[in-house]
């Protein structure tokens, strides 16, 4: 059992079931991300979690204690907006405390407490302004202050980045890392950028149509995604998926891959879980990183092969060239150095290492080796 | 996103309280609604078919009130002044509201203050307007004494005490109240127009007119199905300034179904054909409000 | 916005626009300035035909008289009971329409439940219908309830039909006030009425007025209501005044009318003057989006 525990949940609106029979348990001081594409279930689910919609079935706990039927503001949890929601009407101050006040702390109290967060966040000489005349940056510092200031169980955070500009986003992204490594908290976050979640999190929840895709630690989701979806949500530039089939190449399972140029390669897996499955067409996973030059490719690695394959274009990107090919009639970008001499029209060595290669099955889109 | 009714519910007293509190908010509002609209609606409904007259009584007589209605001159009078009334009313608000509409969409200098000067009638009370107007129109001492007494002694402007003319006196009042205020619904539709469009229109070539007729006004419609729709609705319960202008007269020659109604319930104790002529309003009333109200509150889903 | 002309200089374009414009102003003003002028003349200047010329003679008696002693009705009180009686009547049902209806818009847009949609489109129906339809039954209801005649029938009377535009203008602003503050109240401990009373209402001072404004306006201005529950004493503003000008003994003191039209149209004008831009939104907001 762990510290949250999310069981068997459900939820429906009407006939409408828009998150399915999950299961997730977060340890304390976790931070686990929910990430997905809008309308995937992972801002109903936090809300689940706040109570803020009730479970059509299962249950979830906190510290084991069931949390059905319980108030929001009786489940020790706090809560970031994606909006901050800080009350317009109130000072800084005022929208900190106003959760202790509801909650009877003594004002002597509240004001200790306030002036440590205020401190810990660097808000100490906002305290007596109003939301409006705060900037986005300092907005999200106040939401957080006032989830801080509570001292909850678990905090749940809602999109709380995605209303920054890019440069504040990323300074904030680690801002928050910090405060979890400091504070040892326990988090949920919510998001839908693959970056927030692979950064800031110690497990990841992918989610997609109401269905958990894979739970995870960022490292598990990013090189052995469960599935196509999660290979191609999760990375950027996202990973390439492109159609093979397996063939026996002396003796070992290889892909046999279409090139543009309407010939056709060969490229030995390292390992030999596809043995049996001669014969079977599959759909190929290699991130662009692990398709490179051949003075750029993993010197670790036992299994980089080389492929002649025609450029199609090449982008330079400053510290890196991305190089694109039509395989097996899909884009497959390719990392490059960025000093490779290499023009649309080559045809050119691509060093593939296979180590780093999954492989999907194109029905049911699920990882088979 | 109501806090929840949950799988398990372990509620006390005290939570189930907690959570039926909005609905219990909600409710006086309902039961009001319910007796003092809906209730009311039936009561009225079922009086009109009852051989009420002074007081409601409970005998029914089938549609014998509607049937006497219509075979009344008075009924008649009243709706086919209502008619005239009606699309005159609506016809000149609309013209007058989009042409005002339009002149002070020009970039006009001082544009609020003519707009707060187009708009004040309708801060007064149809009372006021209707005095106002029925001494001004008044040919003992308004404008037809005015115009003669500045010479032009031929000049005739009696139409108030007219029994032919006096519905139109009650347009003129009706268009002078209500005008300024389609005038700002107009405005509002204007403003509401993406200017890039505009642009995009006079860079075709367009000219102003061309630009009115085919790009802006067609967009407007929005505003004049609303402007039709609230107008239409105050044509049929406009009751002050009938009252206050002509008092009906001269004779019965402006009742509408909104005076009819008072006077045969109040005055000529004829309560079962007073109610059966409400009746009729709200009919029509009803055939123009609730496909509105229904489009509005689909759109809002 | 189009420009007509592309140079903003006077061209003769412009000077018919802004003579249209002006002619539109005298329209609008003309009936005005009649009540005004002919509210300070003695009444020989307007029987004389005088009715569109300042006074010669300027005095103040007809606004007396309209005031204190004019006969209205059987009695010769001028308008000031009835005048008061309006702002008696005014007032809570101002108050409490709004209140109810601030209450109601809360519940409807952030504590919604299945049907509200219904019971919200039952209510704005109550805003439209022809009020002949309640005339009998509201009689009878109010001989019942024993208010018959009274100011605080009207009082009942003009709250109840007053709810139906309240909540309508509450419900619009609310539902555009973020959903994630009474969550974020919620999580923080807040109820129902305290997230009511401290997230929401300290935000709708813009609707709140606009409201008001809208229910002050519409109270005043009534005369049906007036005119059918009210017995003598309870008169309001309007009723007394139709009672002034339609008195048909003696004869028709035409500057005393205008004054006593101008008094029971100045609470209305005045608040038109200070706060127009809420008027109009009310105005908007109550038949453009329903």
């Amino acid at each position: 059992m762990g510290f949250l525990d999310i069981k068997k949940a459900t939820k429906s609106y009407g006939s409408l079931q828009v998150l399915h029979e999950t299961d997730i348990s977060v340890e304390e001081g976790e931070f686990l991300v929910l990430v997905g594409p809008s309308g995937c279930g992972k801002s109903t689910l936090l809300n689940m979690i706040a109570g803020l919609e009730d479970i059509t079935s299962g249950e979830i706990a906190i510290r084991g204690r069931s949390m059905n039927g319980v108030k929001p503001a009786d489940r020790n949890i706090a809560m970031v907006f994606q909006s901050y929601a800080l009350y317009p009407n109130m000072t800084v101050a005022g929208n900190i405390s106003f959760g202790m006040e509801m909650h009877g702390i003594p004002k002597p109290e509240r004001q200790k407490r306030i002036d440590q967060v205020a401190d810990l966040l660097q808000i100490s000489h906002l305290l007596d302004r109003k939301p409006g005349q705060l900037s986005g940056g300092q907005r999200q510092r106040v939401a957080m202050g006032r989830a801080l200031v509570r001292e909850p169980d678990v905090f749940l955070f809602d999109e709380p980045l995605s209303n920054l500009d890019a440069k504040l986003r990323v300074d904030m992204r680690t801002e928050i890392k910090k405060l979890h490594q400091k504070l040892g908290t326990t988090i949920v976050y919510v998001t839908h950028d693959q970056i927030e979640a692979l950064t800031l999190s110690t497990r990841i929840a992918v989610m997609y149509g109401g269905y958990v895709q894979q739970l995870g630690t960022p490292k598990e989701i990013y090189d052995n995604p469960a599935n196509m979806f999660v290979a191609g949500f999760m990375g950027s530039p996202s990973m390439n998926l492109f159609p093979a089939k397996v063939v026996s190449l002396d003796g070992r399972p290889a892909a046999e891959i279409a090139l543009a140029d309407g010939k056709s390669a060969a490229v030995p897996f390292a390992g030999e879980t596809l043995a049996s499955s001669v014969g079977r067409d599959i759909v190929l996973g290699i991130r662009p990183e692990a398709i490179t030059d051949k003075d750029g490719a993993d010197r670790n690695s036992n299994a980089v092969h080389m492929v002649e394959a025609p450029v199609e274009v090449t982008e330079p990107a400053g510290s890196d060239t991305f190089v694109v090919s039509q395989i097996g009639g899909k884009d497959v970008t390719g990392r490059f150095r960025a000093d490779v001499n290499v023009r649309a029209g080559d045809v050119f060595p691509f060093a593939f290492n296979m180590e780093k290669a999954v492989a999907f099955d194109p029905q049911t889109e699920n990882r088979i080796a | 996103m109501s806090i929840s009714e949950t799988a398990n519910p372990r509620g006390s007293v005290a939570d189930r309280l907690r959570d039926a509190l909005p609905k219990l908010v909600l409710s006086p509002t309902v039961a009001i609604v319910a007796i003092f609209v809906y209730g009311f609606i039936l009561f009225t409904l079922y009086l009109s078919f009852t051989d009420s007259r002074i007081l409601p009584t409970f005998g029914l007589v089938g549609f014998e009130n509607y049937d006497k209605l219509f075979r009344l001159r008075a009924w008649d009078t009243a709706v086919s002044n209502l008619v005239i009334f009606g699309v005159l009313y609506i016809a000149i608000c609309c013209v007058l509201g989009l042409l005002l509409a339009i002149l002070l969409d020009q970039r006009i200098r001082a544009e609020g203050f003519i707009r707060t000067i187009y708009l004040y009638p309708m801060a007064l009370s149809f009372i006021v307007t209707g005095v106002a107007w029925k001494w001004f129109l008044d040919p003992g001492i308004g404008i037809e004494a005015v115009v003669q007494g500045w010479g032009w002694t031929d000049f005739k402007f009696n139409w108030i005490k007219d029994r032919e003319m006096a519905i139109y006196t009650i347009v003129i009042a009706a268009v002078w109240q209500t005008s300024g205020f389609v005038m700002a619904m107009f405005l509002a539709g204007l403003r509401g127009i993406d200017s890039e469009m505009m642009k995009a229109a006079q860079i075709d070539g367009a000219s102003t007119f061309a630009l009115y007729r085919r790009i802006i006004i067609p967009q407007l419609r929005p505003a004049f199905m609303s402007a039709f729709v609230v107008l239409a609705h105050m044509a049929i319960k406009s009751y002050d300034l009938v009252i206050a202008l002509t008092g009906g007269g001269p004779g019965t020659s402006t009742e509408l179904p909104a005076t009819f109604m008072y006077s045969y319930t109040f005055t000529r104790n004829q309560m079962g054909i007073g109610a059966a002529s409400a009746v009729i309003m709200l009919m029509t009333i009803a055939a123009i409000i609730v496909p509105y109200l229904w489009s509005e509150l689909r759109e809002k889903k | 916005m189009v420009t007509v002309t592309s140079s903003r200089s006077f061209s003769p374009g412009r000077f018919v626009l802004y003579a249209l414009l002006a002619l539109f102003c005298i329209y609008y003003l003309l009936p005005l300035y009649v009540m005004l002028v002919n509210s300070l003349k003695p009444l020989s200047e307007i029987t004389a035909g005088g009715m569109m010329a300042l006074p010669k003679d300027w005095t103040l008696a007809p606004w007396l008289s309209a005031w204190s002693s004019a006969q209205v009705g059987v009695e010769a009180t001028g308008l000031k009971p009835y005048f008061l009686n309006s702002i008696i009547m005014v007032v809570p049902a101002v108050a409490l329409s709004t209140l109810v209806g601030a209450l109601n818009g809360y519940v409807l847009t952030k504590w919604t439940f299945r049907g509200a949609t219904i019971v919200f489109g039952l209510l704005l129906f109550g805003c439209f219908i022809p009020f002949q339809m309640v005339l009998i039954p509201m009689a009878r209801m109010l001989g019942l309830m024993g208010l018959a005649g009274s100011v605080t029938g009207l009082i009942f009377v003009h709250f109840v039909y007053g709810i139906g535009f309240s909540t309508l203008y509450f419900r619009n602003y609310y539902a555009a006030f973020p959903t994630e503050l009474v969550r974020a109240a919620q999580i923080d401990g807040a109820g129902f009425f305290r997230i009511f009373w401290r997230i929401l209402l300290p935000s709708s001072g813009p609707i709140a007025v606009v409201c008001i404004i809208w229910q002050f306006t519409n109270i005043w201005n009534d005369f049906l209501f007036g005119a059918s529950f009210s017995d003598f004493s309870s008169q309001p503003m309007t009723v007394a005044l139709n009672n002034l000008v339609q008195s048909s003994t003696g004869v028709k003191e035409y500057n005393v009318h205008f004054a006593g039209a101008i008094m029971a149209a100045l609470p209305t004008l005045l608040v038109y003057i200070v706060a127009g831009r809420y008027f109009v939104r009310g105005l908007m907001a109550g038949s453009v989006k329903g």
